[in-house]
Order: structure tokens, then C-alpha cells, then sequence
């Protein structure tokens, strides 16, 4: 039986060969890039201890990220499904409208620091993406981006984005054109060009320094939930549900990393994956269906994969949680049945984005709108005394042209 | 000694590298894969053949060309190992090194995938993303089974790794000759990857040590001190071109090596 250790960040619970749980993560990689993570572990692991690096980091966050972003209540969905009541952390409010503003901002601060002038990314939806070209203009990084050839054509706007922040975004025409390929040519750019590039993995996936690096990254969101919570709640209350996207897992993570602790009674963890198109086998919830243990990326996870260990194609209507894979940190959250993982279709993430769009003036992404999809099922089974947060952590601008095509003009 | 050894041995007595071809298992189809192999091992004196993943992180454009065309013609494990079976009941079968990536290994199960190396008659085999030390555990299982593991030395690895890897090591070790994926151009001069080589094979004479990645009919000659040399994508890209210009893949694979072998003799 695996554990989780209490008082320990799940960065953290790691043994001296990178795994968690002893199989989960690990360092999958070819011996060209040995160097280049170990120098990384050894440069991060020491900047995360170092005050000035914190108050830097600090700094940036507050002042060029805009935290805390808020926490809000959803009056009006929560009384039209009449049971939970419903908040949402508006990540999406963040520099950039999203999570990936963290991750990125802390790789180009790493990249500084080792003397790195070109940083590299992967991207899916276009976020990590977007904020990897913004944080590398504002440090003086010189910025390259790959991304899925069927990604570019639906994440326009993000796109756009990068290219105006003076990145090279990079088609990537092999396999399915989504985020696995972007990730594996990425890795591929960084073997070739490790000397002087700094690599930043768009989530918490990959070999193991960049689960941590992007897990201390997004934790942000936690730390200031916690307080948020503490604020309007006087203390944490007894029913809570944090509800969360999960893709590669590091919106999740962030969401989650200040609760771990707390008993699954109190503080439950639900993450919910991509079901896909729901008139379609193919999906991209390794979580939730159960698929095999595998290797992808460097890491050892859940993935979808066929039984040769050939990696799924899979499908979302959503860029950013089109993924095979998923964090070794959320395969160790599950299989410690910390965490409960579920999916939602792309047509209950079109619902959700619905409704709550027409009750409230918010307006998140694809990717979020599958955790509301979960919250809108099972709010009206819970009483008032349950309080649901969703974690909002992306802005629906990207998805235009697919909301535009899936609801019409009206929406 | 090894057949791998032994191969060595003779190149060195003829007083040339030893020549390594890899190509992909299905490459471009179950058959034509295998008249591949049977054709250039006249020339080959090692040859290394590629299991195709469809995620391949280490592998440039050609040799990912081949891997998708060789799992769109719907290679499967067992179909790989009825190729190097085949070869090795051919006319002239030479030592075979089987290359690929951990995933499909661990699916398989260490030791069942370690077994079945055997009674195939892989007699070597590298992964490349398992790399020193997490290979320990697999490479000590090989070596009980007379496999040899194969480790990686790369110009990013530091002396005192390169003295664990060496040490550790089987009947070959594989010099990345420069950063990069394979099929990429040669971005670093000769000298400067002889001078490594000298310095790994200063460690250990008994060790073979081969260079590969960057390495066509145009710098081939130009490495021959070493021990062995690998050619891997600029005959995956023939394959490519050959069926791009429906000619056969075989005839004109055999050239490539052909030529290649008269440039190191
Ligand atoms: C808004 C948004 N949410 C979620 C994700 C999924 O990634 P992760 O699970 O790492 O948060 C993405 C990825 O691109 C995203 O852009």
C-alpha cells in the first residue's frame, strides 16, 4: 500500500530515483539530457530555499501576475441548481487568462539565473504557450514554441498571442498535431539544443524536476485560496469539494497542494478528465478509465496507450486537456484515493459553459468547463452546507472560433 | 566470445571500423524489412534494428518516418522478433542489436521481453531512454542471459559518470557523437568527436566503443579510427525515398552500404 506522507509538499514525496509512490515519475530520458536535469534539479532545488529568489518570485507574481486573483460566489448558479453552494477561484484573471502564467514565470526566472538565453515550450491549448512568450519578452528570453498543427488551428487567438510577444511558434505535423506530439518535439528541440536552452514543460508532467518545478509554481493558487477561504468562512468549513480540470495536471495541483492534508471528508479533491466526443471511443481520461501504467515523456504514469505500449491518439473538443498522459503526482493522488478523478464529454462541457455563462459574468474556457460540468451534476444532490469550488482557470477568448461552431452566434 | 565481440574482432583485424546499419523492423513492410536486413548484412558487420514507438523523443524526422510507416503496416512486438528470427537463420546473419524505447519493454514485462530476446537471438539491445543508472536492474538482467546492454555515453556526460557508465558497461558502448537527435547533420568536427572517443577509450581499452548520430557516405570516412560506426537515418531516408520513387527500397539500401563499407576499409 502506497501513502501519502502529512506535512510534506506531494513535490516533495519523491524517492532518490524520482519516483512517487515508487512508480509513478521518474527520469525516462535519453543520456544526453542527464546533464542538463541534473544541473536543473541542483539549480532549482537550491533557488527554492534562497530568500531573494523567493521574494523575487514574489514580486513577479504579485506585481506582473496580478495575485491573489479572486474568489468569488456563483449566487445565481448555485440557487438555480438549489443544492451546493458554488464559488470559483477566477484564476483565468491572472496576466495571460490562465494558470500557465506561474509555471512560465518561474522557468524564465530559472532560466536566468542559469546564464540560459533561448527558452523552449510545449503548448496545447495555447496557454502555456502564450505565457512561456510573455514572461520570456519581459526577462530578455529569446522564445520557441511547438505546437500541434490541429492546436494551431483551433486556439487561434493564442496563436496570435505568441507571435505578437515575438515567439517562434513551430507546427508539429507527426501523430495526432495535438499536445503529446508538441511535448515530444519539444523534448526532441531540447536534446539538440541543451547547451543554451532552457526547457519549460507546460504542466506538471515530463521527468521529474519539471513536475516539481511547475507543482511549487501553481501552488500559488492554494496558498492564496486558503486564505480566501479562511476570510470569507471565518475558518474552513466541514463539506468542501475542490473541483478541477485535469489535463496534464498542474491547474489541479495548484488547486489542490494546501489541502492535501485535510481529511477526504472535509476537503474533497475531484479532478475531472476529457471524455471526448461522447459518440466516441477515444478520450482522454487515463484516470478515469483506468489505463495502464506506462511510459511517456519521461515519466512513468497512467496513460492511454494500446497493449504494446504504443501511446493512444485521443480527442477533446478541449486543446488543453487533449493528452494521453497525466502527472505522476495525480496517479499517486488517486491510487492513495486522495483524490476522485472523473470526466465529463465535450457535449457536458458545452452545457456547462452554457449555463454558467448564461447565470453568471464569468466565462471559462473549454478546459475549466469540464470541472463545472461535474459541479452542476452533483451540486443539486448536496446541501446547502456544502460548499463547491471550482477552480475557473482559464478565459474562454481562445475557444472562440470552436464555441462560435459548436453553439452559434447566441453563445 | 560474444558474437558482438567477435564481429569487432574482425574489423580490427582487417584493420577498419566496424560498420553498424539500423533500420526499423517494418520498414517499409514485414518483408521487405527483412530482405533489408539479409541484403546488407553482406556489408554490415553489426546490425541494429529499430522496434518503432509512435511517441520516439529521441529520434529525428527519417527514423520517425520509418517508425510510423512500419506501425502503419501494423508491426507488432512478436512481428519483430520473427524478423531478427528469420535473419538469423539466413545465409549470413550478423549480430543483432535490438533498439527501442522502455515503454514497450515494460508493457512486455522485463524478463518475459529479456526471454524472448534470447530464444529470438538478439544479441544485444539498447534502449534509449533508459539510461545509466536507473538501466542497472535491466542491463544485470541482460548480461545473466548473455544479451548485451548497450549504455549510452553522450558528450554531455561528465567524467565521472563516464567512469561508472564504462565500468558497468558489456561488449559495447555507444558514443552520441554530438547534441541531437538522430539523422541530424554533423554540427561538430571529427577531431573534436575522436578526441572524446580517445578520452572514453583511454578508460578502458577492452571496451568497443562505436560513434554514431550525424554519420553518412560524407563523414563516414572521416571517423574511421574508431571502433565501430553507425549509420541509421541516412538509410532510414533511403528507405523513404524509395518508396517515395516506387523503386525498391532493398536494392538501393544495399548500395548505401555498400559504399559505405569500401569508405572505411
Ligand atoms: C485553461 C487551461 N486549463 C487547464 C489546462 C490543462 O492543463 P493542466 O491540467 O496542467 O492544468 C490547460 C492546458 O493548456 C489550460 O490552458
Amino acid at each position: 500500500m502506497i501513502k501519502l506522507k502529512k506535512k510534506i509538499p506531494l513535490i516533495d514525496q519523491h524517492d532518490k530515483n524520482g519516483f512517487w509512490g515508487g512508480k509513478f515519475g521518474g527520469n525516462f530520458i535519453p543520456e544526453t539530457l542527464k546533464k542538463p536535469v541534473e544541473d536543473l534539479s541542483i539549480l532549482f532545488e537550491r533557488l527554492r530555499y534562497n530568500k531573494s529568489f523567493i521574494k523575487q518570485r514574489d514580486y513577479h507574481f504579485k506585481n506582473y501576475i496580478g495575485s491573489p486573483t479572486s474568489f468569488i460566489k456563483l449566487q445565481k448558479l448555485s440557487n438555480h441548481l438549489g443544492g451546493a453552494q458554488i464559488y470559483a477561484k477566477m484564476v483565468s484573471e491572472a496576466n495571460g487568462g490562465a494558470h500557465k502564467i506561474y509555471n512560465a514565470t518561474v522557468h524564465c526566472l530559472i532560466a536566468k539565473k542559469a546564464g540560459k538565453k533561448y527558452v523552449v515550450g510545449d503548448t496545447g491549448a495555447g496557454y502555456a504557450g502564450k505565457m512561456l512568450s510573455m514572461a520570456a519578452k519581459r526577462f530578455g528570453l529569446k522564445c520557441k514554441i511547438f505546437m500541434g498543427a490541429k492546436d494551431i488551428k483551433r486556439q487561434k487567438p493564442n496563436v496570435d498571442a505568441m507571435k505578437k510577444n515575438g515567439a517562434n511558434v513551430v507546427p508539429v505535423y507527426s501523430g495526432s498535431q495535438t499536445l503529446v506530439d508538441a511535448v515530444s518535439e519539444c523534448m526532441r528541440y531540447w536534446v539538440s539544443n541543451c547547451d543554451n536552452t532552457h526547457m519549460c514543460v507546460g504542466s506538471t508532467v515530463g521527468p521529474n524536476i519539471f513536475v516539481k518545478i511547475c507543482g511549487w509554481s501553481t501552488a500559488q493558487i492554494s496558498r492564496e485560496l486558503k486564505f480566501q477561504i479562511q476570510s470569507e468562512f471565518k475558518k474552513i468549513p466541514k463539506k468542501v469539494k475542490l473541483i478541477n480540470c485535469v489535463g496534464g495536471g498542474s491547474s489541479a495541483y495548484g488547486f489542490w497542494s494546501e489541502f492535501i492534508d485535510y481529511e477526504k471528508k472535509q476537503i474533497e479533491l475531484i479532478g475531472v478528465e476529457a471524455g471526448g466526443p461522447r459518440s466516441s471511443k477515444l478520450h482522454a481520461a487515463p484516470l478515469t478509465n483506468g489505463a495502464k501504467l506506462g511510459i511517456l515523456h519521461g515519466a512513468a504514469a497512467y496513460v492511454c496507450q494500446n497493449s504494446e505500449g504504443q501511446i493512444n491518439e485521443t480527442d477533446s473538443i478541449s486543446a488543453g486537456l487533449d493528452y494521453p498522459g497525466v502527472s505522476p503526482i495525480h496517479c499517486f493522488l488517486k491510487d492513495t484515493k486522495r483524490a476522485r478523478y472523473t470526466s465529463a464529454t465535450d457535449e457536458h462541457a458545452l452545457d456547462a459553459y452554457k449555463l454558467v455563462t448564461k447565470l453568471e459574468k464569468i466565462n471559462p474556457s473549454l478546459e475549466p468547463s469540464h470541472a463545472f460540468a461535474e459541479a452542476i451534476k452533483i451540486a443539486p444532490k448536496l446541501g446547502k452546507n456544502t460548499i463547491i469550488i471550482v477552480n475557473s482557470c482559464g478565459d474562454a477568448k481562445k475557444d472562440r472560433d470552436i464555441l462560435k461552431a459548436r453553439l452559434g452566434n447566441n453563445k | 566470445m560474444s558474437l558482438i565481440n567477435l564481429a569487432f574482432k574482425k574489423a580490427k583485424n582487417k584493420k577498419r571500423p566496424a560498420l553498424l546499419t539500423y533500420t526499423v523492423a517494418g520498414d517499409s513492410s514485414k518483408k521487405k524489412s527483412l530482405e533489408i536486413l539479409k541484403s546488407i548484412a553482406k556489408y554490415a558487420d553489426i546490425c541494429e534494428i529499430g522496434f518503432p514507438h509512435n511517441t520516439p523523443i529521441a529520434d529525428g524526422g527519417q527514423i520517425q518516418s520509418s517508425a510510423y510507416r512500419a506501425l502503419k503496416n501494423g508491426i507488432k512486438i512478436k512481428d519483430v522478433f520473427s524478423i531478427v528470427r528469420d535473419f538469423k537463420r539466413s545465409a549470413t546473419p550478423k549480430p543483432i542489436i535490438l533498439m527501442g524505447y522502455y515503454n514497450m519493454i515494460y508493457q512486455y514485462g522485463d524478463n518475459n521481453f529479456i526471454n524472448i530476446c534470447k530464444k529470438s537471438g538478439v544479441d544485444g539491445l539498447i534502449v534509449v531512454d533508459l539510461p545509466y543508472p536507473e538501466n542497472k536492474d535491466f542491463a544485470k538482467k541482460c548480461k545473466k542471459k548473455n544479451i548485451s546492454f548497450i549504455q549510452l555515453v553522450s558528450p554531455t556526460t561528465s567524467l565521472i559518470r563516464m567512469k561508472k557508465i564504462i565500468m558497468d558497461s558489456h561488449d559495447m558502448v555507444y558514443y552520441i557523437s554530438m547534441l541531437s537527435t538522430t539523422g541530424g547533420k554533423l554540427k561538430v568536427s571529427p577531431e573534436k568527436i575522436l578526441k572524446k572517443y580517445n578520452k572514453i577509450k583511454s578508460l578502458n581499452k577492452n571496451k568497443n566503443i562505436v560513434i554514431g548520430f550525424g554519420i553518412t557516405e560524407k563523414t563516414i570516412a572521416s571517423l574511421r579510427k574508431a571502433d565501430g560506426l553507425v549509420v541509421g537515418s541516412a538509410l532510414c531516408k533511403e528507405i523513404s525515398k524509395s518508396v517515395e520513387n516506387r523503386q525498391n527500397p532493398v536494392t538501393n539500401v544495399t548500395n548505401i552500404v555498400k559504399r559505405l563499407r569500401k569508405k572505411i576499409l
